[in-house]
């Protein structure tokens, strides 16, 4: 049989028999899109984690006081440490070559009033540089002023859900509001910024590090956040701080420097367990979707039985009559897998537009595999059912007999 | 006058299994046939002539006995040279016609030249002589179940005769007629067997039978009896 005629017989096949075409397509897209979707719902709960302990950035570096074991579990948010890391290690660690900044932080529980309105609020002492190492953007006024990092000054930057509970309507900049028994200028509003690394930042308080240890009456810092030059010097960098607040701690190494990266190794045993869920919902889908165009495919096989004992009749061979099969299923399992990989990216587009925070995308191997798994199955299951009946003698796939 | 003998069977025998028995459905039949007799195989069913004209059409094998078409004995060959000498040398008009009914008259008498790759050109050729010889040209558009059962049977003989086979095996081609398309479809196969065809007509139609030069009256997987008129 010549290629053409096996093109038109197949097209012939589907274009005639519109519904049973149809149910064949809508069967495998939907497969094909259940794959493409539930990956891409697992990926992007997965990334959407990833993302949230990515928010440090890869050129930052933190450091906490006390010496930390960071093996086999989160570092620790609080510790306790004899000697405090003071402002003084801070512009320490700010004078080597390879920093570009530092940012150290306080934090602190405080009642916050303004008109008579009184909340409990987190407060923040840290620098201008803060802003950038966290990604944290003005909707107001400007940030923390960039001076001496010894100086307090009574002013503060406030989250976004603060300002809307404080001062509702009304123009925020410029007002005081009272923190304990101090009293601050709001010199910024920040933009709304959502959750990160376990604070909420709309609902912050961030004033100059040294305001706040006078507010909460302590001299260590909580974390110095260190933001180097250049991301091959990291390393190298850490050592350094590790090696110079040795120095400065009367040669006792009681600080802990953590990267980025050391914090993912932390979390690494969560991804992986994302990994896998991702991997298991794959594979769930998959086999659904398979067993779906499976059946389908045997169904509309075996119904043409009959068409396969005339055809072996009329002199088509076993193999013919099976290349005639396959070709046909791979023709439209090829199509209405395109479709459906087309229509889950369709969707995936209108649920990112629609959400924010997370994130959908299918990766690349579920892709291919969602579409090559379809394909492979139509035609598998296209193949043992038309070389059963190609088996069969003529007359018995004619009559429909299951032979002798 | 001497005639060629196209088809010998020698002591053929078809056995099957059911359960811990062996069947016989042919047993023991020896035959020929000349080129261009007309031939009625007549018996009741289980009587085995369904099961003989399988053989006879290279759709099922014996279990015993030779089998010699135009002096090639058929169990020598494999699966794929029975087929082309099925394709070139034999076709087949069943009772219940098997068109494809997704196809066109038209495109189901091409079916049998499509499958052995014959050019298109020469295939419109052939599709325009036999569509007028069967007086099917503006039906040839039509899908199966347009067409009334004699116009079906027809696009049937049509494919049958497509590939201008030597040997037409018709299985009952009127049961499924009324008697006036049943004369007309009987009258189509007898002047191609005019034309030189050899017509063999399985049929338990005493009728039918009684107009070809030979039956064979088969009974138990046996010849019974055989009349020449």
């Amino acid at each position: 049989m010549r290629l053409a005629d096996i093109i038109t017989f197949s097209s012939q096949v589907l274009l005639r028999q519109r519904f049973r075409t149809l149910v064949l397509w809508v069967a495998i897209a939907i497969g094909v899109v259940a794959v493409n979707l539930l990956t891409a719902l697992g990926e992007g709960a997965k990334s959407y984690v990833l993302s949230e302990f990515n928010l440090l950035g890869r050129h930052t570096l933190i450091v906490l006081p006390g010496k930390k074991e960071t093996k086999g579990g989160m570092p620790p948010f609080t510790g306790e440490s004899p000697r405090a890391l003071t402002l003084k290690d801070a512009q320490a660690v700010s004078r080597l070559s390879g920093v570009k900044s530092v940012a150290p932080l306080v934090v602190g529980q405080i009642e916050v009033s303004y008109a008579g309105k009184l909340r409990e609020a987190m407060v923040m002492g840290s620098s201008q540089s803060f802003f950038a190492l966290r990604h944290l953007e003005l909707a107001q006024g400007r940030g923390l002023p960039e001076r001496d990092l010894f100086k307090a000054e009574a002013v503060c930057v406030i989250g976004q859900t603060l300002r809307k509970e404080l001062f509702a309507s009304r123009p925020a900049l410029g007002e005081w509001v009272r923190l304990g028994d101090s009293r601050f200028r709001v010199i910024g509003v920040l933009k709304e910024a959502g959750t990160s690394f376990g604070f909420d930042m709309d609902e912050v308080i961030i004033i100059p590090v040294v305001s706040a240890q006078t507010l909460f009456n302590v001299e260590g810092l909580f974390r110095l956040f260190v933001d180097v030059r250049f991301f091959q010097q990291l390393n190298q960098v850490k050592q350094e701080i590790t090696d110079l607040l040795k120095e400065r701690h009367e040669n006792e190494e009681d600080v802990t420097v953590i990267s980025q990266d050391a914090m993912l190794n932390s979390v690494q045993k969560i991804l992986d367990t994302l990994t896998y869920a991702v991997m298991g919902i794959a594979s769930i889908s998959m086999l659904v979707a398979g067993v779906l165009i499976m059946n389908m495919m045997i169904i509309t096989v075996s119904q043409r039985r009959e068409e396969i004992g005339l055809l072996k009749a009329m002199g088509a061979t076993t193999l013919l009559v099976r290349n005639l099969f396959l070709y046909e299923a791979a023709l439209i399992a090829v199509m209405a897998g395109l479709s459906g990989w087309l229509l889950s990216h369709i969707v995936l587009f209108l649920a990112n537009s629609y959400f924010d925070d997370i994130q959908f995308h299918s990766p690349w191997w579920a892709q291919l595999a969602s579409i090559l798994l379809a394909v492979g199955l139509a035609m598998l299951f296209a193949w043992l059912p038309a070389k059963q009946a190609a088996s069969l003698a003529p007359l018995d796939a004619l009559q429909n007999r299951q032979g002798r | 006058m001497w005639l060629l003998r196209m088809i010998e069977l020698r002591n053929i025998a078809k056995r099957f299994q059911v359960g811990e028995q062996t069947v016989a459905a042919l047993d023991d039949i020896s035959l020929r046939i000349d080129d261009g007799e007309y031939l009625a195989i007549m018996g009741p069913s289980g009587s085995g002539k369904s099961t003989l004209m399988n053989i006879l059409g290279l759709l099922d094998r014996a279990s015993s006995g030779d089998y010699l078409l135009d002096g090639i004995n058929v169990a020598e060959l494999n699966e794929v040279q029975r087929t082309r000498l099925r394709s070139e040398k034999i076709g087949f008009v069943f009772q219940s016609y098997h068109l494809i009914s997704r196809l066109t008259a038209r495109e189901n008498i091409e079916l049998p030249m499509m499958l052995a790759g014959i050019p298109v050109k020469l295939r419109n050729k052939k599709l325009d002589e036999v569509l007028e010889k069967l007086d099917l040209q503006d039906r040839a558009g039509h899908s199966p179940n347009q067409l009334s059962g004699g116009q079906r049977q027809r696009v049937a003989i049509g494919r049958a005769i497509i590939m201008k086979p030597s040997i037409l095996l018709a299985d009952e081609p009127t049961g499924n007629l009324d008697s006036k398309s049943g004369q007309a479809v009987t009258g189509l196969l007898e002047s191609l067997n005019a034309e030189g065809i050899t017509l063999i007509v399985v049929t338990h139609d005493q009728a039918m039978g009684a107009r070809s030069r030979r039956q064979l009256h088969m009974f138990d997987g046996r010849v019974k009896q055989q009349e020449i008129t």
